[in-house]
């Protein structure tokens, strides 16, 4: 009997259970899933909750109930992988030896890597929206602010979802308007990149959204501490933004069993090989999701896309061949732009979000990098696709892995002698 | 794809300014990139950082992030921003001659 576990049953881990327990015959193998949480987050809706969009209960279900039936569920805390000897020690569950392993332990904020941020005005003035109880303790602070300056901050790149802080923004802005109370509310979204986003088109395009709704920017600013005394976040350069309220967007980490596996680099990401998604270390061990270290977004739409590319690497590998299917970064991101709209962005390693429609081109229905009443229909729709699709490592109709063109508007190529 | 001349030599650069080919790369050129993004002078400590890009990139074949930067010169971060201003693992990639650190996703 051949072993196979997977560590972590998030988006990445559960999803490749299920196409992995169809693709495997139960008799060859075993199939283990290790993970200590009991409850499956719906990630991207977490950024509804401060606004009173979404409850705990809209974002919550046992994971148990997405896993397949004949594998093994262990419920229990991963001490440390020991690649060379194809084992896994978990605490207090013992050893957990594997012919291949999935790592798909994920990654999660980190407020303590930033000087002063959970010092005294955490979750009193500081919070966070990445996680549920910070997400909770906002909805409740907001429900009685009165306004004044509330900025918005990535402490550093690279960070789950990109666009949400700045779908955080949008949404602050629709809420306070119907509120009554925009003009009390002073916002400012502070990020460490040059502009809205990292890639050219979509961040013009954005940058216009956030300008449009009297949002200020303030770019290349890279978080040192937080002042509590003072309510500032102070750059490395000295600069300084002051905030009555603080939606901070903390420093994203791999997992703490990827560190103490020693097989992470500086943030805990596991070295991974863009296109075959294996370990750049280990052939027999995978990586799939926020794990890795891949230069594309960490998002649920990625693992999803790296699903059908591990499933047939892996297939080729337990035959003896080498692996035949390549990843090409493939993300696609509804973005929230308030007031019932919302964005649409479909990208790769190669190319960046264009102008166009998705998925059937000329047609849509939805529109990439235009703000539409569907775009916003769509975002909300997804989460049924999640929870009854994308986990269950089923296909989107429509949608393939693989990134494709069609249908986008493609900028024309610039041709040019730089002169200094 | 455009070109520069720096420093009499005609190099190939991206859109932001990066170099395509690291190998074109000599101390002459690193001089006169560093004052085109502002720096006029480049002490021993830019040095260490801008040697330590290009061994990274050779080892690699990516530019550090800032973390990987400080930890493996000893230069703090604070430093690090006084050295190379606003961005310091863009900037001082840009100086090295690499292509732009794709941590920055």
């Amino acid at each position: 009997m051949k072993k196979l576990v997977i560590l972590g049953g998030g988006t990445g881990g559960t999803l490749m259970a299920n196409k992995l327990r169809k693709a495997l015959p139960a008799d060859d193998w075993k199939i283990t899933l290790v993970d200590k949480e009991p409850n499956h987050y719906y990630q991207p809706g977490l950024l509804f909750i401060p606004f009173g969009l979404y409850k705990k209960e809209d974002i919550i279900k046992p994971k148990k109930k997405f896993y397949p039936k004949n594998i093994e569920v262990l419920f229990a805390e991963i001490d440390k992988i020991e690649p060379e000897k194809n084992h896994v020690l978990l605490s207090d569950m013992g050893m957990l030896n594997y012919d291949y392993l999935i790592i798909a332990t994920g990654s999660e904020t980190r407020p303590d890597q930033i000087d002063g941020m959970t010092g005294k005005l955490w979750r009193k003035s500081i919070f966070d929206f990445y996680t549920l109880d910070g997400a909770l303790a906002l909805a409740d602070f907001f429900s009685t602010w009165k306004g004044g300056r509330l900025v918005v901050n990535i402490a550093e790149m690279p960070i789950k979802c990109p666009v949400a802080p700045m779908e955080f923004a949008f949404l602050a802005d629709d809420y306070f308007k119907k509120r009554g109370m925009r003009e009390k509310v002073d916002l400012t979204f502070v990020t460490p990149l040059p502009g809205a986003f990292t890639k050219p088109v979509c961040s013009e395009v954005l940058g216009g959204t956030l300008k449009k709704r009297k949002i200020k920017v303030e770019s290349e600013f890279a978080i040192g501490h937080v002042d509590n005394e003072q309510r500032k976040i102070v750059s490395w350069d000295d600069r300084e933004v002051p905030f009555d309220v603080l939606v901070a967007v903390p420093t994203n980490m791999g997992s703490r069993a990827i560190q103490r596996s020693g097989m992470g680099d500086e943030l805990n990401f596991i070295p991974t090989d863009k296109h075959t998604l294996q370990s750049k270390s280990w052939e027999n061990i995978f990586v799939i999701g926020d794990a890795t270290d891949l230069p594309t977004s960490k998002a649920g739409s990625v693992a999803h896309f790296e699903g059908d590319i591990v499933l047939q690497n892996f297939m080729d590998m337990i035959s003896g061949r080498m692996p035949s299917a390549s990843f090409d970064g493939h993300s696609n991101c509804f973005i929230e732009s308030g007031d019932g709209k919302g964005m649409l962005i479909d990208f790769n390693y190669d190319t960046e979000p264009l102008t166009g429609k998705f998925p059937i081109p000329g047609l849509g229905p939805f529109s990439l990098l235009e703000e539409t009443a569907i775009n916003h229909w769509g975002k909300l729709m997804f989460k049924w696709l999640y929870w009854n699709a994308i986990i269950k490592g089923r296909e989107l109709p429509f949608v393939s892995s693989e990134m494709s063109m069609a249908g986008k508007k493609i900028p024309k190529e610039k041709n040019e002698v730089v002169t200094f | 794809m455009s070109t520069a001349t720096i420093a009499q030599k005609t190099i190939e650069v991206d859109q932001e300014g990066f170099m395509k080919d690291h190998t074109q790369w000599n101390e002459d050129i690193a001089r006169e990139l560093a004052k085109l993004e502002g720096i006029d002078e480049l002490t021993d400590r830019h040095w260490k950082i801008i040697r330590l890009m290009r061994k990274e990139y050779d080892e690699k074949g990516d530019g550090p992030s800032i973390r990987r930067l400080t930890k493996e010169s000893g230069v703090p971060i604070k430093e690090l921003y006084q050295l190379f201003p606003k961005g310091p693992a863009k900037k001082a990639a840009k100086i090295a001659g690499i292509p732009k650190p794709t941590g920055c996703i």
